[in-house]
């Protein structure tokens, strides 16, 4: 069963096309990336997945379920998990309890009052567990403020693996990292393939090619192009529309 | 099973204040002797305010609700004495009983109402619906109406036997430790971490899975109930219920005490308590004896006061203490 569906999304913002007609499928195990100039739509369209955006038209599909009309706090119970372009993380809150706050989320009602939520062995293993798999379990008693940009980025992912997800919606991991840390980002991606299927929203070309099973090309709000990295990195409507340079180069 | 939720930093100054003050009012009876009923009456004061300050704390501090409306509550709670008491109800566990039944429901609706909204106009629902309320009280002419209700005799607990003022006073004081205590345990529990974490980002905690609207009700609804006990407290000491009890400007000093106390530490509150009452109560005399010319502005000072905490201290006199071990 394919993880994630979307067939004929459309999404318009005043007399703007952001989402148009967009059909695309998330196999399971697979990653499937989605690449595209700034202001393709590409965050409007992971907002309508997560369900934080309600689309005009169209069908979200989650695990043959149809979640067009479902909240964001029910598609995330169902295992869809995320990652933000600008991070999102409870600033205040260290870095370990960023990610307890995430396994935390797997009931769907947590009224526990009186044991202390580090008490809970088994939500602080699987969190530590998480901070361990980023490269972060040094930093677990530091604030969020206290962190750098990158290791920021990696907390984004920790959370996202502390939820025990189904489906992983990643947008822009990479933004802002260094060299070493994005090498570190893509070796880290790289092993959650097989495990986890995900949609990448990235710019960094060489990651997408290294990483992705299957690319879709956004312009405008509409794919041009969906096929392997080979594929697309040959196509004469995407080296036009978009690759350009940065391929020849 | 451990007392404390979690370890103690025994010579941290946040832990060696929070010792002197519960020291201080342990002591505070038997240091004023048996002439000091004035000073026994206004820590009592001091201790019911600082009870609800603990209640609004809980979504204001660590929720980040910032309600208008809490003085409604506490309210509440005063006519559940006032009014049974009238009709000769004398029971303190049946006052105390209407009162958190009634409070229940209406902090159930009135946060249902508001929790669709956040920042201001969270907070003029919150004040829309202690207004309402207020001239609900102020309609209530056989319970006196405008002038409030005079409460003949204190509740009676039974055993507990709340007729003096030491022993109000000491009951007072038991409610706010317990108060405290529970407040400090919920902070740290997997319900305060996700009210704590809605605060710090509400997007990111629905992204996880949270359901916040739900905890943040339920947080609304017991703090809610911290302060109807407030009220019940505020009717026993003072032998009288009144819609002045519920008016905005007592929900504004209960922010006031909170932020000057320090915003998401579950002690500041009583801290803020004691320093507003403290001033409010000094300041006139000191005024009064240095520039007599000059009485009615001893406000200014207090301004300066909350002026300066507000400007130095971002965290509050208790917040700006240091906590840890750090």
């Amino acid at each position: 069963m394919s993880a994630l569906v979307t067939t004929s999304l459309v999404k318009r913002f005043g007399g703007v096309q952001a989402t148009d007609n967009v059909s695309l499928t998330v196999e399971s195990g697979q990653l499937h990336a989605i690449i595209g100039p700034n202001g393709a739509g590409k965050s409007t369209l992971i907002g309508q997945l997560a369900g934080e955006i309600k689309p005009d038209a169209g069908r979200v599909e989650l695990f043959g379920n149809d979640v067009t009309a479902q909240s964001v706090v029910a598609r995330a119970n169902m295992g869809l998990a995320r990652t933000y372009q600008i991070t999102q993380l409870a600033k205040e809150f260290t870095a370990l309890d960023n990610v307890l706050l995430a396994a935390n989320a797997k009931v769907s009602s947590n009224f526990r009052f009186w044991a202390n939520a580090h008490a809970d062995t088994h939500a602080v293993n699987q969190s530590l567990a998480a901070l361990a798999k980023v490269g972060l379990l040094d930093a677990k008693d530091r604030t969020v403020g206290e962190l750098g940009h990158g290791e920021q980025r990696q907390l984004e992912i920790a959370t996202a693996l502390a939820t025990e997800p189904k489906v992983l919606l990643l947008d822009e991991p990479l933004a802002g990292m260094s060299q070493g840390e994005s090498a570190a980002m893509i070796a880290l991606l790289k092993s959650f393939k097989g495990r986890y299927p995900m949609l990448l929203v990235e710019h960094d070309m060489d990651a997408v090619f290294q990483l992705a099973d299957c690319v879709s090309v956004l312009v405008y709000g509409r794919i041009i192009a969906t096929g392997t990295p080979e594929e697309i990195r040959s196509n004469a409507d995407v080296r036009a529309a978009y690759l350009g340079d940065e391929v020849n180069a | 099973m451990n007392l404390f939720p979690t370890s103690v930093h025994w010579r941290a100054p946040r832990t060696i204040v929070a010792i002197i003050v519960l020291a201080a009012f342990v002591l505070l009876p038997f240091a004023v002797g048996s002439e000091g009923d004035f000073y026994v009456k206004f820590a009592t004061r001091v201790l019911i305010y600082a009870l609800a300050a603990i209640g609004l704390n809980f979504i204001l501090g660590f929720g980040g609700m910032v309600s208008l409306g809490h003085a409604m509550y506490i309210m509440l709670g005063a006519y559940c004495v006032g009014i049974p008491m009238h009709h000769e109800i004398t029971s303190g566990w049946a006052h105390l009983a209407f009162a958190i039944a009634l409070t229940a429901v209406l902090a159930t609706v009135v946060g249902a109402v508001a929790l669709r909204t956040t920042g201001i106009a969270f907070i003029m629902i919150t004040l829309a619906f202690a207004q309402m309320l207020f001239f609900v009280a102020v309609s209530l002419k056989e319970y006196g109406g405008d002038d409030g209700l005079t409460i003949a005799a204190r509740s009676n607990f039974g055993l507990f036997d709340i007729a003096s003022n030491v022993s109000l006073y000491y009951l007072a004081f038991s409610a706010v430790l317990l108060a405290l205590y529970l407040s400090w345990r919920a902070v740290l529990s997997p319900f305060g971490l996700i009210l704590r974490g809605s605060k710090a980002n509400s997007r990111r905690a629905l992204a996880l899975g949270h359901p916040i609207l739900r905890y943040q009700l339920v947080a609304y609804v017991l703090s809610a109930l911290v302060c109807a006990v407030a009220g019940v407290l505020l009717a026993n000491l003072t032998q009288f219920a009144s819609p002045s009890y519920g008016a905005w400007t007592l929900s504004g000093e209960l922010i006031v005490i909170v932020i000057l106390g320090g915003l998401g530490t579950v002690f500041g509150p009583l801290v803020g308590a004691v320093c507003l009452l403290v001033l409010e109560e000094i300041l006139p005399t000191l005024v009064e004896a240095t520039f007599p010319d000059y009485k009615s502005n001893w406000m200014l000072l207090l301004g300066l006061f909350i002026f300066f905490v507000a400007l130095l201290l971002k965290r509050g006199v208790f917040g700006s203490l240091r906590g840890g071990a750090k």
